[in-house]
């Protein structure tokens, strides 16, 4: 059994933060004839803490990786993300995303577990049951039709649950916003559902082959799914914002 | 005797059937509260029927091609507008946006497959206040003036018309805009009346402000009045904010930002007026930031942002950002729009430039011609009071006046569609 795809790109990107961090300055250049603006910071805003400010030393870093993601969306992912929605018919997409989802429903029992939510747990457990049944390997959703809805619950979530803080943002490649912690709990999810696939001896998990494709799919899928574009705002403070709003979900999904 | 009877009968026929098609309902609109219809998303039983998809072509103009960007606008490649097109020959309409949109924001899609269901190409152009405008298409960099924007916006139009050339058979030209869109539609029409590329058979103002200062100093005042203790204390309005969403989420089992949760959460706790004034205020503030920090860097810097530095793509803008949203709409015209207009004309005081800046400067033109139709409401939350009445008068019987609907609130609506789609026919009043 190889590595998950996940825990390789998420040590690669470690190794590559260390180089790329010496090398990052997030204040601008001065030149010789630089001048204080009109509207100086220090005049202007007298808050202990704005809401676009979140803890952030890895900023030059953050803002490289997320103009490779722009471009890795740009040239690579999307392009492919195009393909596979131009190849394939809107009914088997939402099949597709069915599929995976119901796969995924381990980490939202192990987490809802973790967080000793029994409630939330048992729907889990529920769903997958209905979805693998009657949804057929989880092709469909029909436990959703009857209003018993996703629990979706992360390592990420259940270390804030416990009390970890967020830890500094990161901007990973590819997977996007993200901090420490839930850095860490995406290579936790993804170890425990590798482990657990192994130990299950899934022959399908067993074959390299199919584990790549079910990845590369899943990814695909989740790109698909989520329509948020680099720079598609056109502001100059998206970064910024992003960066305010994936704290602020995150902070709402932990309280939850 | 027998002919006429069967004429009257038969008229009597046509009339029965034709009645209740002809006699509309009157107009309801579900939110009487301007905050509430301004913010909130109609519910879809409110909403005109419009085609999911339409052919549509994006593509990217260089009015000022020598022109060198920033490094700090590493991602921007031109400004971006888009076709909707027909397959047939058909008129082409032209589309601005509101302050601070884009072509492809919510109400220009909304507006796009509107008039792409009524038979007209359709081209989209982001307004002058966007900031990939203003690093693309902005001869001067300090937008907000009429007659500069207009002049911009006509030579955005003219490449863009040449660029889908090829692909689309016009008839005849027709403008519209909405919000800022709507008071700069005016004033292209009026320097089309020199320039003549165009003709427009008919432009329509969709809720324009009467005078550009009176708007934004309302706009700005919404974020002083409702978010307690002004915009310096934002993180405590905000960390408020979240707080309810997370507590909404617990009550409601799930969480998510679609118009059904949004209305369901508004079923169950119907938002504060001050609370949505505050989105309002908070949303104009946002667009305002990116346009004076956009503007400033292109000139070289000087008001928000140091002059003479270089940035670039990993360069923090956190604090630039919350300086840009510290400095009201009303600052950036006395601290930096006015000087600039001041150093080119030493005689032009502010008041002079507030009054040019307005409906009321051109509106000798607006009352002679006939062309030009106003979309507005009464409760407006952009307009000063007995600005709609003045616009009324100016208008006469080309001005449609909705009681309710607030800024933009209604456009959706399939009265307003309607009656947008029937004024390019020329079938209103």
């Amino acid at each position: 059994m190889t590595e998950s795809i996940q825990v390789k790109m998420l040590l690669l990107m470690t190794v590559l933060s260390i180089l790329l961090l010496s090398g990052c300055s997030t204040i601008p250049k001065n030149t010789a004839d630089t001048q204080p603006p009109l509207r100086q910071f220090e005049d202007v805003v007298h808050t202990e803490q704005g809401a676009v400010e979140v803890s952030d030393p890895l900023e030059g870093f953050n803002r490289g990786v997320y103009r490779f993601n722009y471009y890795f969306d740009k040239f690579i992912f999307l392009p492919i993300v195009g393909v596979y929605t131009f190849i394939m018919p809107d009914y088997a997409e939402d099949r597709v995303s069915n599929f995976i989802d119901n796969i995924y429903e381990f980490s939202n029992f192990t987490n809802n577990l973790l967080q000793l939510k029994f409630k939330a747990t048992g729907i889990t457990l529920a769903r997958f049951a209905i979805n693998t049944t009657v949804g057929i390997a989880g092709l469909w959703d029909p436990a959703t039709s009857m209003n018993i809805r996703r629990q979706p619950e992360d390592f990420g979530q259940t270390l804030g649950h416990y009390g970890v803080g967020n830890g500094p943002y990161l901007v990973l490649p590819v997977f996007g916003p993200s901090n420490l912690r839930d850095t860490a709990g995406l290579v936790v999810d993804s170890m425990a559902f590798t482990y657990v696939a192994k130990e299950l001896e899934s022959d399908w998990m067993e074959d390299n082959d199919i584990r790549l494709i079910f990845s590369a799919l899943t990814a695909v899928d989740k790109r698909k799914r989520q329509p948020f574009r680099y720079h598609g705002t056109g502001s100059p403070f998206e970064y910024d914002l992003v960066r305010m709003l994936y704290t602020a979900q995150r902070k709402i999904l932990v309280e939850n | 005797m027998r002919k006429m009877f069967l004429l009257a009968l038969a008229i009597f026929i046509m009339c029965m059937l034709v009645g209740p098609a002809v006699a509309e309902k009157p107009y309801f609109f579900p939110y009487v509260n301007p905050y509430e219809a301004t913010v909130m998303e109609v519910p879809a039983v409110y909403e005109a029927e419009l085609p999911e998809k339409v052919p549509t072509k994006v593509f990217r103009v260089h009015p000022f091609p020598e022109r060198k960007v920033p490094d700090v606008f590493w991602y921007d490649q031109g400004l971006e507008c888009s076709l909707v097109y027909q397959k047939d020959e058909a008129p082409l309409i032209f589309i601005i946006a509101g302050t601070g949109a884009r072509y492809n924001s919510p109400k220009m899609i909304h507006m796009q497959k509107a008039f792409y269901q009524a038979g007209y190409h359709v081209i989209s152009i982001s307004s002058p206040t966007y900031s990939s405008f203003i690093i693309n298409a902005s001869k001067s960099m300090v937008p907000g003036d009429l007659n500069d924007d207009a002049e911009d916006l006509y030579r955005v139009m003219k490449i863009a018309l040449d660029k889908v050339k090829s692909k689309v058979k016009v008839t005849d030209f027709y403008l519209t805009g909405y919000s800022l869109g709507g008071i700069q539609s005016a004033y292209i029409s009026l320097l089309d009346e020199t320039e003549k590329q165009f003709n427009f058979k008919r432009v329509l103002l969709i809720n324009p402000p009467a005078n550009l200062y009176n708007s934004v100093s309302r706009l700005d005042q919404l974020l002083n009045d409702n978010i307690p203790g002004g915009i310096k204390n934002l993180n405590v309005w905000y960390q408020n904010l979240l707080e309810s969403f997370s507590s909404l989420y617990a009550e409601m089992g799930y969480f998510d930002l679609s118009g059904d949760f949004i209305y369901k959460a508004y079923k169950r706790h119907p938002p504060r007026e001050d609370f949505l004034a505050s989105l309002v205020g908070l949303s104009f503030a946002l667009s305002s930031a990116d346009m004076m920090f956009t503007a400033d860097v292109m000139r070289g810097g000087g008001y928000i942002t140091p002059k003479n530095v270089k940035m670039n793509n990993s360069t923090s803008l956190t604090r630039y950002a919350m300086v840009g949203l510290r400095t009201a709409f009303t600052d950036y015209f006395h601290e930096y729009f006015y000087p600039y207009f001041h150093a080119k004309n030493p005689d032009l005081t502010e008041q002079e430039l507030i009054d040019q800046l307005s409906l009321n400067h051109i509106e000798k033109y607006l009352r002679s011609s006939k062309k030009i139709g106003l979309l507005h409401n009464q409760d407006d939350i952009i307009m000063a009071p007995g600005e709609v009445d003045y616009l009324h008068g100016v208008f006469g019987n080309r001005a449609q006046i909705y009681p309710t609907g607030g800024h933009c609130g209604n456009m959706n609506h399939p009265d307003v569609v309607r009656f947008m789609v029937n004024f390019f026919d020329g079938q209103e009043g």
